[in-house]
């Protein structure tokens, strides 16, 4: 910013000063609200968490251990109906966004509800479909491929619970405070981290319960 | 004076959405659309069985699970070129490439792994 000050000063200032400006890059300046960029990075180390974890159910997801199948455990409507749930979830968040964009703050509100509730029936369906598999015997002590699978979805879903608690702790302070900058950068944060949780879930669905059950 | 200065309700905006282009009504839905579709495909390949190859149906449900990835990213995340001057792009890239290298590299050493340590197969160890 000081760089920039002294260049049109000096350009404006004297004539021969042309020169001098060869020394400072022409560019746009760095990003000055960096809280959105350090989330994303944040969000790139999560990305390599459930990497390690893809991978650790990419190698363990066939190791049965003589016990239950992905084919014969897993139950692809209930996790077509979890898929949809996150991902309406999703676009209410965008209108949640779209609505603080045009500084309504009950329309912001209230799609933030929608969303949670959303968000709430996944984790409902998620916890339902682990007690099933552990009532069944298949808790994560029955085979590697039960631990790998309980691991990766178990941490997405611990994900989801804290992007909740994040939630409602963010209904709080726009009911208290309004649409004010901070509470805007916080629901941007929010959302990028809600879409984030979306796009692993793809992974999710993808690698862990749809090619779990191919034969 | 730069145009960001000559411009301060500009730069207000600019400041409150953090770099990011803003959102619309139209991009959340084709994003939606565009996911609803992929997310359908999938599951009905899987669920009614409709290729015969499980190579064939888990290859493609991948490359439309990476596309459903590219399109969360672009339309929901926002994801472009010049958001935070370019650096959110250049941490993606990097991730991936981190990822891709995790998960290959895992995948195919402890393929290998298994193949080459199965007990049937310990006794031409000392052949090879």
């Amino acid at each position: 910013m000081s760089d920039t000050r002294i260049l049109h000063a000096s350009a404006a200032g004297g004539s021969a000063s042309a020169d001098d400006s060869r020394f400072i890059v022409r560019e746009p300046h760095h990003p000055e609200n960096g809280t959105l960029l350090g989330f994303w990075i944040y969000l790139m180390s999560d990305c390599l968490i459930f990497a390690c974890l893809f991978a650790v159910y990419g190698v363990q997801g066939r190791a049965y251990a003589g016990g239950p199948t992905g084919a014969e455990l897993f139950d692809l409507k209930l996790v077509a109906v979890n898929t949809a749930m996150l991902l309406l979830s999703s676009i209410t968040y965008g209108f949640a966004m779209l609505e603080a964009q045009r500084a309504r703050l009950s329309g912001t509100l209230v799609w933030l509800v929608v969303t949670g509730m959303f968000g709430l029936a996944f984790l409902g369906l998620e916890l339902y479909e682990f007690h099933h598999l552990v009532e069944h015997g298949a808790g994560p002590w029955r085979s590697a491929f039960l631990s790998s699978f309980f691991t990766l979805v178990g941490t997405h879903g611990l994900h989801v619970t804290f992007g909740i608690v994040w939630l409602v702790t963010l209904l709080f302070q726009l009911g208290r405070h309004g649409l004010i900058p901070e509470n805007r950068r916080r629901l941007m944060c929010l959302s990028m981290f809600w879409h984030f949780l979306d796009v692993v879930w793809i992974g999710v669905f993808t690698f862990v319960y749809l090619m779990g059950v191919l034969p | 004076m730069s145009k960001d200065h000559i411009m301060p309700g500009h730069d207000a905006a600019h400041a409150e959405e953090g770099g990011h282009a803003p959102s619309t009504f139209r991009g959340y839905m084709t994003g939606f659309v565009l996911s609803v579709i992929l997310t359908a495909i999938p599951f009905w390949l899987v669920m009614d069985g409709v290729l015969a190859s499980s190579g064939a149906t888990a290859l493609t449900i991948l490359v439309i699970g990476a596309v459903q990835m590219v399109v969360h990213m672009v339309y929901f995340l926002h994801m472009n070129s010049r958001s935070e001057g370019g650096w959110t792009l250049l941490a993606l890239i990097f991730t991936v490439i981190i990822v891709a290298i995790a998960l290959a590299g895992s995948l195919w050493v402890m393929y290998h792994l298994n193949v080459n340590m199965m007990p049937g197969h310990l006794h031409d160890m000392p052949s090879m």
